[in-house]
C-alpha cells in the first residue's frame, strides 16, 4: 500500500469511527427524544413515525452536526421541522380568548374547590386534585405554538435559547409563548379538575 | 416589613422567570427575600413547583421497547 492509500484508509477508518459514536449517542438521547414527542403530537403512532423519521435523516446528515454542540436540541430541531413538513394543521385562530386570568389563577381555583370539599387546602393537596388524564388532556388542549414551547421547555428541560434555536423563532418570543402557553394550560386544568367554569 | 396577604403583582411577575432559573442574581435574591416575607406568595410558589413536576410526571410517556429496536435498526451497517 502507497502513502496515499495508507492516508485514505486512515481518513475512512476514523471517519467510520466518528459515525458509530455520533450515533451512539444519538440512540442515548431517543427515550428523551420521544418523550418529547409524543406530547408535541396527538397519538401515539404518529411519535413514533416522527421519532423514526427523524432518526433516520439525523444518521444520513450526521455530518452536518458540529461536535461538542447540543445533539440532543440538534434531533429535535429535525424532529420539529418534520413535524411542521408532515403539514400540521396551521392553526388560523392562536386562542383568541382573553387571558385576563393571573398565575395564581390555577391555585386560587383549586384551593377554593378543595376548601369546599371539606378538606385542608394545602398544596399538595391541591395538585393532588389533578389527574394524569387532565393533565394530559389539558396539555393537548394548549394551542400548538404554544404547545411546542411549554413542551420543549417543562417537559424536554431544554432552556429557553435552545427553545428558541430548536423551533428557529425569537428568544422573545420563546418567553412570550411560554407565558401565554402556561396560563392557557392551567386555564384547561383549571377547567377540568373544578367541572367547568 | 409588611405581610402581603392579598395579590402581590410583582412576585407573580417574577415567579415564572424565577422557577425558570433565568433571574440575575440580584433579582433572583429579591425574590428570595420576598418569598421569605410573604405566606401568600410562598404558598402559590410551592404549588407553581410541584404543579409544574406533576405536569413532567404525568406527560412523560416511556417509549415503546420496539420503537427503541426499530431506530437501532436504522444505524448505518458496518
Amino acid at each position: 500500500m502507497g502513502e496515499t492509500e495508507r492516508d485514505d484508509a486512515r481518513r475512512l477508518a476514523a471517519e467510520a469511527r466518528n459515525r458509530v459514536r455520533f450515533e451512539e449517542e444519538a440512540l442515548e438521547l431517543s427515550d428523551q427524544v420521544y418523550r418529547v414527542a409524543r406530547r408535541l403530537v396527538s397519538t401515539r403512532e404518529e411519535a413514533e413515525d416522527l421519532v423514526q423519521e427523524t432518526y433516520a435523516r439525523a444518521f444520513r446528515s450526521w455530518r452536518s452536526f458540529t461536535p461538542g454542540t447540543n445533539l440532543r436540541a440538534w434531533l429535535l430541531r429535525i424532529l420539529t421541522n418534520l413535524n411542521i413538513d408532515r403539514g400540521r394543521r396551521r392553526q388560523r385562530a392562536p386562542d383568541e380568548q382573553p387571558l385576563e386570568e393571573g398565575d395564581y389563577f390555577l391555585y386560587n381555583r383549586l384551593e377554593s374547590a378543595v376548601r369546599d370539599g371539606g378538606g385542608g387546602a394545602d398544596e399538595e393537596r391541591v395538585v393532588e386534585r389533578l389527574s394524569q388524564d387532565d393533565i394530559v388532556g389539558a396539555l393537548s388542549a394548549v394551542p400548538h405554538d404554544f404547545r411546542d414551547v411549554v413542551v420543549l421547555v417543562d417537559i424536554g428541560d431544554f432552556s429557553y435559547q435552545d427553545a428558541a434555536s430548536i423551533l428557529d423563532i425569537p428568544i422573545g418570543t420563546v418567553m412570550s409563548r411560554l407565558h401565554r402557553g402556561r396560563r392557557i394550560l392551567k386555564r384547561e386544568l383549571a377547567e377540568r379538575a373544578t367541572g367547568g367554569t | 416589613m409588611s405581610v402581603e396577604i392579598g395579590p402581590c403583582e410583582k412576585c407573580e411577575e417574577m415567579m415564572q422567570p424565577f422557577l425558570d432559573r433565568v433571574l440575575s442574581e440580584a433579582e433572583r435574591a429579591e425574590a428570595e427575600r420576598h418569598l421569605e416575607a410573604c405566606p401568600y406568595c410562598a404558598k402559590r410558589y410551592r404549588f407553581e413547583e410541584s404543579l409544574r413536576q406533576f405536569v413532567r410526571r404525568a406527560c412523560s410517556e416511556q417509549m415503546p421497547p420496539e420503537l427503541k429496536a426499530k431506530l437501532a435498526a436504522l444505524r448505518t451497517p458496518l
